[in-house]
């Protein structure tokens, strides 16, 4: 176990410093000086700043101390903002990107699975029918345009919602249900499949041999087994949840990481970008761990010091 | 003899999107009390259909037992509802599947898959039932039984878990156990092992046993009688001795000669030619006669009618008839 | 004794005598059991067929690609033409889906939005075929440490956020359609990749066993007949699902500023300027970008899955 946990962490080590490693040099091919288009600046004040930034010294050098900053955590001050840090903006913006994110998560994995178990246990019938055609609209409907046709008829046609900000549980309903349609829908086919293959395996048909009730069979034995390939995409869809938050937080006007990423972005920030998809790496593969030791909780036929040999 | 349970006329089809498939098309036969009667038939003529609707586990749709009646203590199992079904299942009649490497949940403990059952069943307490338990694994043979109760069926071979899944099947002394082809995912010397036990249980708890297999060599060790299917109809029944040494039918007769013979010095394995006919449409007459190297006009023309040999060996094949004994010597 | 008694009354009356005759076999009705077999592609053609969702996804496809290539042509009016003394108006004869702003037709930009939507979600497809053909068929056929190597580089990458990575590029390489492909390309094509090399593993332990076999010619035949077929399935499931996640990432991006800028036309650029006029109620500048997006996104994943069921029956519920 301790060795399962020591090799990951040095895995997860590997990936995160391939993709620092990536996103620099990525980011510090784009030609010229981020200060060039700023025409206020004279020739004289863009030397002092690229020195102040340790721009004018050679990339590798740059690169170094990049490193040695990052170990201390320290993703270094914005270029736009000059009194802020990468860090304080994190530090401001991430709790509410956060907070958005796993209530997403939360009602996505709620919703689906019903949707998606309810399905499989109806199979062939109108609520199947029902539920498979509201997944594959959600699917199909992105989460930006889930968002304005919810402040449409939520919060301009029908006033029940406010149209924007973070400040009340009240401000939260929209923002979570329009980014959450999509993982919803994600899951609840994911779920119905499993279901329905789970349902199908010799060892339902023993539990119903024995006599259990359906409810006990649906409960005891098929669930847990199905939810397994759920977890396995549980990784990829908190991703996809949060860069969804960078567009749901334009729309609604929250002030998350989202803002100052898509600020950053345009405003061509570099060390907020960068910082920026460092950190959300960094906790994502921190999740893609968690996805892990779900699984093998789980699934008792997966030992986590044994699957090294994978 | 007292019989436990009572096949009458049973017929089951499946609606699929080729057409329907009449596996089952008339199957009649007892089952006597502390006996092991032996289902035997190539894949696919309907042995598994058959016991799995005695248990009613057919899934409906697209399976529907178009016909006859199941007698199990005097009630027909047919016409039973659900919750009265699943009084039954389990506690009065069992069932073993095919593959032990299947049949379990991988991830509850085996512990926990032995006792519900009886929790269901008999409502004891989790103590009593755990007791109840390590006995069971102690009757099939597990060693270390109270340790081996927590652990999950990854952690056993092929063979423990098929000695598990027996006793699962047992924890609440059926009268009747159905056994779908128990051996036939295990490997020689463990079948050998697992149709011991099969002995041993039934002298120990006299339970009556439906053994399903298409292996005439699995039957020999264990059945009392044998019912040969073929296409969906028992087209011979007999004790062991009078199918192994009067077999009347030549599908009978080719299922024993494709089997490896210890008396025999030279193990000549002579499989019978063709495959069964597709059960879409079957055939009017007997559905051998394709294959039957015996076949008659009549064969294909009409259903032979069953005549008994004795007492309990029945067969139905127009060869029978007093008419076809002439036309023996023509033939080959 | 008795029982050949038995046995010598045992004659059933209802059966004529002369059926006691051994029975006559010719050869053809011993062997030819020939019924009509439809090939692999017209019995999936069927299933699809039947498929009335997939069907209305395939027809509404069809209707948009026509749509985005004549829709303009037919039309008066021209996607950059700006009429400032008809700016917001609501749809009518003359403009079917309204104005925007600055007075341009909504129907001519959407036109001109699905040519682009249609375009970039074709290409990611294609592109991705290719790239994963090449990478996943070679990582299957070499097999062994090359296999191993490229399988790790392909987790590190399935590890990224798509997206962020996208946003990553375009921000190195500048806004604009090419890019936005380009960008969609660097990961996209890891899905595609993992299928190849799993069909691939599959064709080669078959004509692994067909060797063995000695079945010589036949080979070829067994592998153009069956195993083709079957390996095609799910790589063109892979495209048709690779085209809406492709079209939502345009969108995405024209949405948030970093896909088509301004002048052009793209689903997702005028889903952004109609968000902002939404308090002003002119409704039809969000409604008719947003549904577009919706509606196509809808028909290739209904077609998808569609596809998937007919030419996998296997897998059909
Ligand atoms: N769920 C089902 N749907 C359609 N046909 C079925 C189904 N289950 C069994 N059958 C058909 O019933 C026939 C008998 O099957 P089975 O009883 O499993 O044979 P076996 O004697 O090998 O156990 C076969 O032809 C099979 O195709
Ligand atoms: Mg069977």
């Amino acid at each position: 176990m301790k060795a399962y946990f020591f090799k990951r962490i040095i895995a997860m080590i590997i990936t995160l410093w391939l993709i620092i490693t990536g996103t620099f040099f990525l980011m510090h091919s784009v030609p010229g000086s981020p200060f060039n288009e700023e025409r206020t600046t004279n020739e004289a004040i863009q030397k002092n700043l690229e020195s102040y930034y340790q721009l004018d010294k050679p990339l590798i050098v740059q690169y170094g101390n990049y490193l040695k900053a990052l170990v201390k955590l320290d993703l270094g001050p914005s270029i736009k903002k000059s009194s802020q840090t990468v860090n304080d903006m994190l530090g401001r913006g991430f709790p509410v990107s956060f907070e958005l994110g796993m209530y997403t998560l939360i009602v996505a994995l709620i919703s689906g699975l019903i949707l998606g178990v309810v399905a499989a246990l109806r199979h062939n019938g109108i609520i199947d029918y029902l539920a498979m055609s509201i997944a594959v609209l959600g699917i199909s409907i992105p989460n930006f345009v889930m968002a304005t046709v919810l402040i449409q008829q939520l919060a301009v046609n029908l006033p029940i919602f406010p149209v924007a900000t973070w400040s009340s549980p009240k401000h939260m309903v929209l923002p979570i249900l329009a980014l959450a349609t999509g993982p919803m829908a994600i899951i609840a086919r994911l779920t119905r499949t499993s279901m329905l293959e789970v349902l199908t395996q010799d060892y339902i048909k023993t539990a119903k041999a024995k006599g259990l009730s359906p409810v006990k069979i649906v409960f005891k034995h098929a669930l847990r087994n199905a939810l397994l390939p759920v977890v396995t995409v549980l990784g990829s869809l908190a991703a996809s949840i949060l860069t969804g938050t960078f567009v749901i937080e334009k729309i609604f006007a929250i002030p998350g990481m989202g803002k100052y990423f898509v600020d950053s972005i345009n405003n061509r920030d570099y060390p907020v970008i960068m910082g920026t998809t460092v950190f959300y790496s960094a906790i994502l593969i921190f999740m893609l761990l968690l996805v892990d030791i779900a699984y093998g909780v789980l699934d008792p036929r997966i030992k986590l010091h044994k699957k090294e040999a994978k | 003899m007292e019989k436990v349970l009572q096949v009458n006329d049973l017929h089951v089809s499946f609606s699929t999107y080729g057409g329907e498939v009449k596996a089952v098309r008339g199957v009649s036969f007892d089952l006597h009390k502390g006996e092991t009667l032996a289902i035997v038939g190539e894949s696919g003529c309907g042995k598994s259909v058959t016991s799995q609707s005695i248990m009613r586990l057919i899934p409906e749709p697209p399976g529907k037992i178009s016909g006859g009646e199941i007698i199990f203590k005097n009630i027909d199992l047919i016409k039973l509802k659900e919750p009265e079904l699943q009084k039954i299942r389990g506690a009065n009649i069992s069932m073993i599947f095919q593959d032990p490497m299947t049949a379990l949940n991988p991830t509850i403990t085996i512990g926990e898959q032995i006792m519900e059952g009886i929790i269901q069943h008999e409502k004891l307490s989790r103590a009593q039932a755990k007791r109840v338990a390590v006995e069971m694994l102690t009757l099939v043979g597990i060693p270390n039984p109270e340790l081996r109760l927590k652990q999950y069926p990854h952690q056993f071979s092929g063979g423990m878990r098929q000695r598990i899944v027996i006793a699962m099947a047992l924890v609440c002394r059926p009268d009747v156990l159905i056994a779908d082809e128990p051996t036939t995912a295990l490997d020689v010397t463990i079948q050998a092992q697992i149709l011991e036990l099969f002995r041993d249980i039934q002298k120990k708890t006299g339970v009556s046993i439906i053994l399903i297999t298409h292996d005439l060599g699995v039957v020999a060790q264990v059945a009392d009688r044998i019912a040969v299917m073929y296409a969906g109809r028992i087209v011979e029944l007999g004790t062991r001795r009078e199918i192994f040494y009067q077999p009347q039918h030549p599908y009978t007769k080719g299922l024993l000669q494709s089997v490896p013979r210890l008396d025999a010095e030279k193990a000549e394995l002579v499989p019978i030619p063709g495959t069964p006919p597709d059960l879409f449409s079957p055939p009017v007459g007997c559905a051998f006669a394709a294959r039957c190297p015996y076949a008659m006009e009549v064969c294909e023309r009409v259903y032979p009618i069953e005549t008994h040999i004795s007492q309990q060996h029945q067969v139905d094949c127009w060869l029978q008839d007093e008419r076809a004994k002439k036309l023996v010597s023509s033939f080959k | 004794m008795e029982l050949r008694k038995q046995e010598a009354q045992n004659i059933s009356p209802d059966v004529p005598n002369e059926w006691f005759v051994p029975k006559v076999r010719n050869k053809e009705e011993a062997e030819a059991v020939v019924r009509p077999s439809l090939s692999y592609w017209q019995d999936s053609w069927h299933r699809l067929l039947k498929n009335k969702l997939a069907m209305a996804g395939l027809i509404f496809l069809i209707l948009l690609a026509l749509l985005a290539i004549f829709g303009p042509i037919f039309s008066t009016h021209s996607v950059e033409t700006q009429k400032l003394a008809e700016q917001n108006l609501p749809p009518s004869s003359k403009y079917w889906f309204g104005t925007d702003d600055l007075g341009r037709d909504v129907f001519i930009r959407t036109c001109y939005g699905a040519r682009i939507s249609l375009f970039v979600g074709l290409m990611a497809a294609l592109i991705d075929f290719i790239i994963g053909v090449v990478y996943g068929g070679l990582s299957g056929y070499k097999g062994g440490r090359t296999d191993n190597l490229m399988m790790r580089i392909i987790e590190i990458l399935y590890g990224l956020p798509y997206l962020l990575v996208v946003i990553l590029v375009m921000v190195v390489i500048g806004p604009g359609l090419t890019t936005i492909i380009l960008a969609l390309s660097i990961t996209g094509w890891v899905g595609m990749a993992r299928i190849v090399r799993g069909q691939v593993l599959q064709i080669k332990n078959y004509e692994f066993v067909l060797a063995s076999k000695t079945f010589g010619t036949k080979t070829a035949r067994i592998i153009r007949k069956n195993l083709l077929p079957n390996t095609m399935g799910p790589i063109i499931v892979q495209m048709t699902l690779t085209i809406p996640s492709a079209i939502f990432a345009e969108a995405f991006l024209s949405f948030i500023g970093l896909g088509i800028q301004a002048p052009h036309a793209s689903w997702g650029v005028m889903a952004n300027d109609g968000l902002s006029t939404i308090l002003s109620g002119y409704w039809w500048r969000l409604f008719f970008p947003t549904m577009f997006i919706s509606l196509t996104m809808f028909a290739f994943n209904v077609l998808g899955d569609g596809l998937q069921d007919a030419l996998d029956p296997k897998l059909r519920r």
